[in-house]
């Protein structure tokens, strides 16, 4: 604590990542209220169906799968930028986006099932936490697929300067950020609900 | 096409409303008929709506602030005068229907668009300058945060005009704030006021924290930072911890109301306590965020007008902490009496009596500062002996109410209603009001009167004392809160004391616009050529008044606490002779652009005109990636123009 | 300039992480998480163990990406980042666990909401 930065301001990318994780802390936090919603009134279906008739685990391990191998994928496409190796990037973005899709696509087909069996958000309680708490991480990936989509372009044509590495250094932050929440709804939600 | 939105919304047939709207309407458009007439709106858009200028941004806050205060004492002098005279038989002037709306709009306003601003502003203002840097870490989402904060308190005042406001507290406990029981607009308007405010303020706290963490002036250690600083710090991380619990909270209420969903529902399996758990689970720190950089300002003030260093530096920093960090351990003392068994009481009333050891810390460290200072009685130290007064006896009745057993006898009564006024407004207005005349000369380079704001301290603290007082009596008598008419005939005394003492607190709010116009017509006379008005301490007293663009020529090399005091000790710094040049962020119409929006989808939402929400969104989104793509330049200043101007700040100095 | 703290995954010019350390952290995640699996759907834990089991299981994995994707460490340079972290963790635990801890008590003492509208009819 005493050596602080005795050095006078930091430089710009480390007070660009340092102000976005304090985001991501925030981020988390606001997940926790809902984690601590779901947690108590998890068991409120009001005569409706429960996690344990609903959730598929098979479903929900390709779904881990997916995100698990994208964030590996991101961490490779920041390695390959901060070395220039320009189509290593571009393909491990690619693959990014890919699984970070699958996630999203393999979650809105369970959701699609879930209502079409009468089990929408506005059943319980329970299935209102449920909804809201995993579609809020939906939210968050999709905006991260959006976010990732706009940084490929904006790589393609302003090339790998400073500030879009920078940016870049976020996003990925953002992605990894999210698997760990991930890992947490993972085990709350569909393990510790389909017992 | 317009959703619920018909003429029906605005309140042709209410009086009072509508002449409160026609009021607000009149003056908006004189305004800005003024701006117009005047041809001031291309200075306005490039000077302010625009800036990112932190000590601008700062300025715009506590203007909002200043605003809303009157706002808000309108609704409480409304409150006062109806209880002066609806007793026994007489029903007063306002209907319940309309009295709610009242009390819900002044607890919201006053907190979110009153305290909230005022201290971020004050914040904005003043951290940057005392750390020795230049800016804010993002000043683009800077300004941002500010709009989105003005976009909130717009919305507010929207509602007085069309439509109504909640009808449900400044909290919105369901199940009332549910649509079974709240199907109107009122409710709406204020969860997306608060919703857009609220990602204001969460923004703001995230930059002050990396501001505060990350950029300061060389040689500025953590244990010489001034303990303003470590206050915004302690106050900023609490806005980053409870703010997303907000609105994470009202995210799910918004839900239950627009999807249907059961969180907060009777039926479905929802449980309301749910979410009065996780409001207080925000609005315990959410008392601190406001109290936190009001600490701030009585010990730079303190220090500074005693001509001492703060005593217990140290320890000051340590009570910060602990109460930052105790603040979110207490929470459930806002509902003792909801059914929470003993020992949950236990641990949360013995937890609410710790946090008053740190803030008695806190107390000492002012009063040894003061023991044997050479004491200047400027107005900003009447505030802060004042506040050291009236704060420990709002403490001592808070202690009071930590005690579940009381709780349960006192539990929303007006001695709760006294008590929450006594600490808000006994240290964080009137920190706010010593800070707003402390630093006043630094924003605008002259000093403000000094016989009115005396004025203005006598009217708070008599009329404080008046107009609460009496409320503590009414307590223990058994009188609740939020009560439009009573029939116990023998309450109507303690109430028309009340009554006069909002009457003073106005005479004092009457003082401080005064001195505000007295002063800027007498500027001439008062400007602050030195940049030192005060004999300061601390760093942001060795820039000119008022600062430049870019604060310091040169940042400041820092080698103790009380840095310019050391430096003043060490006689003149001799000038360089080359200036490197700076770059400083241009000017961007990000934020306003974004709040503009975030009002359409706002209103839009609360009325239900579905293509404008659709609409709103894809704009802010489109805004947000344009703003993303473009490259914003920076506005270079060179070593040259640097030169001269501190030549000419120089010359000014010792012309003085 | 001296050194400075450094932000999550952000030394001055480049990132901290290596090809390394992200695949050695997907291996640990990928065992992590099928351990959390196999002990949800088989009876290897004495079952009023499992929940316990899964949290544990499920704070190693978040350990895990913390430390070889985030690449946050305990080194000397890494104050700040692990401060708030810890921070934040302060709180997520506070709200979380009084969350449960007050609404546990709420419901054992008081009626249910939905009992309260039965009895209003």
């Amino acid at each position: 604590m005493t050596s602080g930065s005795a050095g006078g301001p930091a430089p710009v990318r480390i007070v660009v990542a340092y102000g976005f994780w304090i985001f991501l802390l925030s981020d988390i936090i606001m997940f926790s209220a809902l984690f601590a919603t779901y947690a108590v009134l998890s068991g409120q279906t009001a005569g409706g169906p429960s996690g344990r008739e609903l959730f598929q685990l098979r479903h929900v391990g390709v779904e881990t799968l997916c995100l698990l191998f994208s964030s590996y994928t991101c961490g490779l496409a920041i390695l390959a930028i901060e070395r220039r190796r320009m189509r290593e990037f571009y393909v491990s973005c690619a693959l990014t986006f890919v699984l970070g899709a699958s996630f999203l696509g393999l979650e809105i087909s369970e959701f699609v099932g879930m209502i079409a069996r009468g089990a929408g958000p506005s059943r319980s309680a329970f299935l209102s936490s449920f909804f809201s708490l995993v579609g809020l991480h939906g939210i968050h990936v999709s905006a991260g697929l959006l976010w990732l989509t706009f940084m490929v372009a904006q790589t393609a044509t302003k090339g790998a300067r400073d500030f879009v590495r920078r940016r870049l250094l976020c996003f990925s932050l953002f992605w990894h950020a999210l698997d760990i929440i991930w890992v947490a709804l993972l085990t709350l939600v569909y393990l510790m609900g389909a017992r | 096409m317009l959703g619920k939105l018909s003429w029906d919304a605005v309140p042709f047939n209410q009086p009072i409303p509508m002449a409160a709207s026609m009021f607000i309407v009149a003056v908006m458009l004189g305004v800005s008929g003024l701006i117009t007439w005047k041809g001031w709106w291309p200075y306005l858009w490039r000077e302010w709506l625009t800036s990112v200028d932190h000590k601008r941004i700062g300025v715009m806050y506590v203007l909002l602030a200043l605003v809303l205060l009157l706002r808000g004492f309108i609704d409480a002098i409304m409150m006062r005068t109806q209880l002066v005279i609806a007793a026994g038989n007489a029903q007063g002037y306002l209907p319940p229907e309309h009295y709610d709306q009242i009390f819900s709009a002044h607890g919201t306003i006053m907190i979110f668009f009153m305290a909230m601003p005022f201290m971020v502003g004050l914040m904005n203002f003043v951290v940057p300058l005392q750390l020795g840097v230049r800016d804010v870490a993002f000043p683009v989402l800077n300004a941002t945060s500010f709009w989105l904060t003005a976009a909130g308190a717009l919305l507010v005042n929207i509602s007085l005009v069309v439509g109504e406001f909640a009808r449900t507290g400044w909290l919105a406990y369901p199940p009332l704030s549910e649509l079974q029981f709240s199907p109107g607009v009122g409710v709406d308007y204020y969860l997306w006021a608060l919703q857009i405010s609220g990602i204001g303020a969460l923004l703001a706290g995230i930059n002050m924290v990396t501001t505060i963490l990350k950029l300061r002036a060389p040689g500025m250690t953590y244990m010489r930072m001034p303990v303003f600083c470590w206050t915004s710090l302690a106050s900023s991380m609490l806005i980053v911890a409870a703010f997303p619990i907000l609105t994470a909270t009202f995210g799910m209420l918004l839900l239950d109301r627009y999807v249907g969903m059961h969180f907060f529902t009777n039926d479905g399996g929802g449980n309301f306590m749910m979410y009065i758990n996780l409001i207080w689970a925000w609005g315990h720190p959410e008392v601190y965020i406001l109290v936190l950089p009001a600490f701030g300002i009585f010990s730079e003030v303190i220090a500074t007008f005693s001509g001492k260093q703060l005593f217990g530096y140290r320890s000051m920093v340590l009570a910060t902490l602990a109460i930052c960090v105790l603040s979110f351990m207490v929470w459930l003392h806002h509902f003792f009496t909801m059914g929470a068994g003993a020992d949950v009481n236990a641990v949360f009333g013995i937890m609410s009596m710790i946090i008053a050891i740190p803030t008695g810390v806190k107390l000492f460290n002012w009063l040894f500062t003061l023991y044997r200072g050479r004491l200047r009685f400027e107005v900003p130290l009447l505030w802060a002996i004042g506040f050291m007064i009236t704060f420990v006896v709002g403490g001592l009745t808070g202690v009071l109410l930590a005690v579940p057993p009381a709780d349960f006898v006192l539990h929303n009564s007006l001695f709760l209603v006294a008590h929450f006024h006594n600490v808000i407004i006994g240290a964080v207005l009137f920190g706010a009001m010593a800070g707003y005349y402390y630093w006043f000369p630094k924003a605008f380079g002259f000093t403000l009167d000094r016989r009115l704001g005396a004025v203005s301290f006598w009217c708070w603290l008599i009329g404080f004392y008046l107009a609460f007082m009496p409320l503590y009596v009414l307590g223990l008598l058994g009188m609740t809160r939020r009560m439009q008419h009573y029939a116990d005939l023998s309450w109507q005394p303690y109430l028309i004391v009340a009554e006069v003492g909002a009457v003073v607190i106005f005479g004092g709010i009457v003082a401080t616009i005064a001195q505000l116009v007295v002063s800027i017509r007498t500027r001439d006379r008062r400007r602050d050529l030195t940049g030192d008005p005060w004999n300061g301490r601390t760093l942001e007293w060795s820039t000119a008044s008022p600062p430049p663009a870019y604060n310091f020529a040169v940042l400041p090399e820092v080698e103790s606490l009380d840095a310019f005091w050391a430096m003043k000790q060490h006689g003149p710094v001799k000038p360089p002779d080359q200036y490197q040049s700076i770059e400083m962020p241009r000017n961007s119409p990000n934020g306003f652009v974004t709040a503009f929006l975030a009002v359409v989808t706002g209103f839009a939402m609360i009325w239900h005109i579905w293509w404008m929400a659709i609409l709103g969104v894809a704009c802010a989104l489109l805004t947000l990636l344009t703003f993303g793509w473009m490259e914003r330049g920076e506005v270079e200043i060179s070593g040259a123009q640097l030169a001269e101007a501190e030549r000419v700040r120089l010359r000014r100095e010792d012309g003085a | 300039m001296e050194q400075h703290d450094q932000a999550p995954d952000a030394g001055e010019t480049e990132p901290l992480g290596s090809f390394a350390s992200y695949t050695v952290g997907l291996i640990f995640a990928l065992l992590l998480t099928g351990a959390s699996f196999l002990v949800s759907q088989t009876h290897l834990l004495w079952a009023p163990g499992v929940p316990a089991g899964l949290a544990v299981l499920a704070i190693a994995q978040m350990g895990v990406h913390l430390v070889f994707f985030l690449h946050i460490s305990t080194g000397p340079d890494n104050t700040n980042n692990v401060l708030a972290l810890v921070f934040g963790l302060l709180i997520v635990t506070l709200v979380v666990s009084g969350s449960l801890w007050i609404m546990a008590h709420l419901n054992a003492n008081m009626m249910p909401p939905s009992a309260l509208m039965e009895m209003r009819r």
